[in-house]
């Protein structure tokens, strides 16, 4: 198997698996960052959610061998205190029901964030219906995006 | 009681040991150490000392242990929230921790039935002012005053008289000492001070950072993990197996096949999807092969079969019809749903020679351990349970085939092992919300008074599909309720608000069409019948018609009902889990189409406990309710699941939720529960106001299968034809 330098959280990280093993499958399994959810392994809902070079990319079918030098966020790189605006306004909001999907759904924002401060309602339900929240807590979601973007 | 002066990883290390479950659950939730202890564990486990759900430390952090699983419903939260408002604790102070299973110190440690807080209310309750009352006692020793004068709050016990105070932590030791009080008096309402406010759930920093906090993040040195190639048909079993190339894949450690599963096993998640899809196994059938069609066709016999069990009678039915000025008939279908949580089934075990552990998400901790011991031949005592934080269940996790499948196997590979169910395993693995189709019949006087009523519900693997003691029973004269069921392959279990989750759309949307033919406001209509059900009761009821009336009432008046221009608004109001829910919808027509913009929500649930739980129970039940009658089914072709992952199985997503507002009465009745009862309303309302809007009656869902959704003019709708 070849070996693979990844640039996750500000860290270089050595793997040894198949080029062709999904990026959220080396993270889970082989560095043990498991805030990163499998939730379709096709793409269709969101949970597996992190940045590739600022860009909310679904790590479930991004295979380790496409990303080369690029810098990986995933959760728990999102900020070193777990204080990231999206992550206080989903605590000042409540958000979480069981919560499985909101690693992914945070990681979405923060990258809709990122590229627009400031987003319309509109623009916050294009980006973030990718992702499925199956306890229905879309309205906290959209709340909490909209709070931290007036504080950013 | 002894003081236990370590840090709470030293703690747990050695109360371990002898305690069984009850402590396993902390690594789950408070990484960070915790302070001294009083009280020993097998003292919290036995009932000792405070008792089985609280533990004191010496600098007043209080933990709480959380007996139920926790999907999402928020109950590690408010089951704390309960006995912290007895204790008079100070919240910032209460550590919550998930107990394991332990059916010494607790008592139904299941999430199911919108039962848990109903269930406990009393029991947390007395086990929060039972503590509080020793801690009293302690502080009017130590100082030697009576006890009617001392107070607390905060977590502090005060003698305002002498303006001294003792925080808890400081009373912890002595108190622990005295003798267990019996029939403590509980608080009176109106001096909560946390219960029924708004209180953030307990595991946000955690959920919010991306702690391993469900069963798919558990992870044990030394295990392996596990994929099953089960049957691709209901009706089919394995004839044969080539597990030749799936065995050469790098990392796989054992193909494994038993009963109709092929395990495939290995070191890493890829490996075990990459070598099954190498795995060549050939079925047969072994039972009907059954399609959509074929329920179609089916249905459609059984409501006319003679072999109905009958359910209610009251009155004289076939006289009523006979005798009816109008008659009212309307057939409804709703097909197959999956449950899809977000986590897949999963769960781990460990069979060894002296015992089983298992640790995952299940929503019947105490189903699972008797399932295994039975599997194994193991007994009780010797299986420990441990539950994870729930990625969703819907009553999915009810089930117990994933738990016996991975004792199963680890008991064959005698290695400790984490199953894992894909989402293609998880959507074609059964255990769905049962496909039923309803027939309705109303007789009406020639003033619209409706003398008659009659339902027939026909199922597959549905078990009863009616609700024969829910309104309208009881307000009718002459009414019959039977059912007919279909044996078939295709498992089905309870989906959230079983069978009511769709027969609250059938019923709410036929008494809409009832309250149409008798020229009668839907709201009106309702509020007569429960009226007639007052002063003429007919047979045994199971809800309360003043709580009916009292949410319904509240509806209307915060949805302005019937005064909206431009909008088409639908009522619904209905009963289950012992809690009443009242909605009503706001449709508008845009291109032709119509759009939900708004849904109102009045419930009873008695006394809310998290107003922000709460909040969030009814919204996600709205949510939940409207999307999968809108969107969501599940079909077969001879046998086989046709939609097998969120591309062809179609959840509500955040472009089409409608504003919700939602409102409580304030009765403060005992609680009655509130994970389930605000779904079943929605799709009434909805439908409901959907017919107002455009003139289109919706009898089957999805919805969106209806043409009034596919740009087509009213008239050529095939799925909501009159019976």
């Amino acid at each position: 198997m070849p070996l693979y330098k990844l640039q996750i959280n500000g860290q270089t990280h050595e793997v040894d698996v198949d080029a062709d093993t999904p990026l959220l499958w080396v993270l889970r399994d082989n560095l043990n960052l498991v805030g990163t959810k499998y939730g379709c392994g096709v793409a269709q809902c969101g949970a597996c959610t992190v940045h590739f070079n600022g860009s909310a990319t679904r790590s479930c079918v991004l295979p380790v061998s496409a990303i080369g030098n690029s810098k990986i966020t995933t959760i728990e790189g999102l900020s070193v205190n777990g204080d990231h605006p999206l992550q206080q306004a989903w605590d000042e909001v409540d958000v979480a029901q069981c919560g499985y999907c909101q690693a992914g759904q945070i990681m979405s924002a923060a990258a809709l964030l990122q590229q627009k401060p400031k987003p319309t309602m509109e623009e916050i339900d294009r980006t973030m219906q990718g992702n499925i929240c199956r306890c229905g807590a879309y309205h906290r979601i959209r709340e909490a995006i909209k709070l931290a973007s007036t504080k950013a | 009681m002894s003081t236990v002066n370590k840090s709470r990883r030293a703690f747990l290390r050695t109360s371990l040991l002898t305690t069984g479950g009850l402590m396993l659950g902390v690594n789950w939730l408070s990484a960070e150490a915790a302070p001294a202890i009083i009280g020993n564990a097998s003292g919290a486990a036995s009932g000792l000392g405070f008792n089985s759900f609280l533990s004191i430390a010496t600098d007043g952090t209080i933990t709480i242990f959380s007996p139920n699983p926790e999907l999402g419903q928020n109950i590690l939260t408010s089951f704390p929230m309960i006995v912290a408002e007895e204790l008079d604790a100070d919240w910032k102070k209460v550590k919550v921790v998930q107990a394991a299973l332990d059916t010494k110190a607790f008592d139904r440690q299941v999430t199911g039935g919108s039962g848990a807080v109903p269930h406990s209310w009393k029991l947390l309750r007395n086990a929060g002012a039972t503590a509080r009352h020793m801690l009293v006692q302690a502080a009017a020793q130590k100082w030697g005053v009576a006890v009617d004068e001392c107070t607390t709050g905060e977590g502090f016990v005060v003698h305002s008289k002498t303006g001294r105070k003792l925080g808890y932590g400081e009373l912890a030791e002595d108190a622990a000492k005295l003798p267990v009080p019996k029939d403590v008096p509980l608080k009176d309402r109106k001096d909560f001070k946390l219960i029924g406010k708004a209180v953030k759930n307990v595991a946000n920093k955690d959920i919010t950072t991306g702690k391993p906090l469900f069963g798919l993040d558990f992870h044990r040195d030394g295990m392996v993990l596990a994929m099953l190639q089960r049957p691709p048909a209901f009706g089919t079993k394995i004839k044969s197996v080539d597990d030749a190339a799936a065995k050469a894949v790098p990392g796989i450690t054992h193909v494994v096949r038993f009963g109709n599963n092929v395990a495939v096993v290995g070191k890493s998640t890829w490996a075990i999807i990459k070598a099954r899809r190498l795995l060549n196994v050939a079925y047969e059938k072994d039972g009907a092969l059954e399609s959509s069609e074929d329920h179609d066709r089916l249905f459609k016999t059984l409501l006319d079969s003679d072999k109905a069990t009958v359910r209610r009678k009251d009155g004289d039915v076939a006289t009523a019809f006979s005798t009816a000025a109008k008659v009212v008939r309307a057939e409804y279908q709703c097909p197959f749903i999956a449950h899809s949580p977000m986590e897949p089934m999963n769960f781990f075990a460990h069979v060894r020679e002296d015992g089983v552990e298992l640790v995952g998400p299940t929503q019947t901790p105490g189903a699972a351990r008797t399932a295994v011991s039975k599997l194994l031949n193991v007994p009780e005592e010797k299986i420990t349970v441990e539950m994870t934080r729930l990625g969703g269940g819907f009553g999915r996790r009810l089930k117990t085939d994933y738990v016996t499948e991975a004792a199963e196997l680890s008991s064959i590979i005698k290695a400790p092992v984490k199953l894992i169910w894909s989402r293609e395993d998880d959507m074609t693995g059964g255990s769905y919300r049962p496909a039923v189709r309803y027939r309705f019949e109303a007789a009406l006087d020639a003033s619209g008074n409706m003398i008659g009523y009659k339902l027939r519900g026909v199922g597959i693997n549905s078990g009863n599909p009616t609700r024969e003691d829910n309104f309208p029973s009881g307000a009718v004269p002459h009414l019959l309720i039977d059912s007919v069921e279909h044996a078939s392959p295709i498992t089905t279990g309870a989906w959230r608000a079983p069978i009511t989750n769709f027969l609250a759309f059938a019923e709410q949307s036929f008494l809409d069409e009832v309250a149409q033919a008798a020229k009668k406001d839907p709201i009106v209509f309702r509020l007569e019948l429960l009226e007639k059900a007052k002063t003429a009761p007919v047979g045994a009821i199971k809800y309360d018609i003043d709580r009916m009336i009292g949410v319904t009432k509240l509806v209307a008046e915060k949805s302005a009902w019937g005064t909206k221009k431009g909008v088409g608004q639908g009522f619904s109001v209905y009963f289950s889990h012992r809690s009443y829910v009242a909605q009503v919808a706001d449709v508008v027509m845009q291109n032709g189409k119509p759009v939900v913009k708004k849904i109102y929500a009045a419930s009873d649930c008695g006394q809310v406990v998290n107003l922000s739980g709460a909040r969030q129970q009814v919204m996600g039940g709205i949510v939940d309710g409207l999307g999968h009658a809108m969107y969501s089914k599940l079909t077969f072709k001879d046998g086989a699941p046709q939609e097998n992952n969120f591309g062809s199985y179609r959840l509500i997503r955040m472009t089409e939720i409608p504003e919700i507002e939602t409102y409580f009465v304030d009765n403060g009745i005992d609680p009655t529960g509130l994970g389930e009862p605000a779904l079943p309303p929605t799709g009434g309302a909805v439908g409901n106001a959907i017919f107002k809007a455009s003139g289109q009656r919706l009898r089957s869902q999805p919805f969106v299968d209806d043409a009034i959704f596919n740009g087509k003019p009213a008239g050529v709708n095939k799925t909501a034809r009159p019976a």
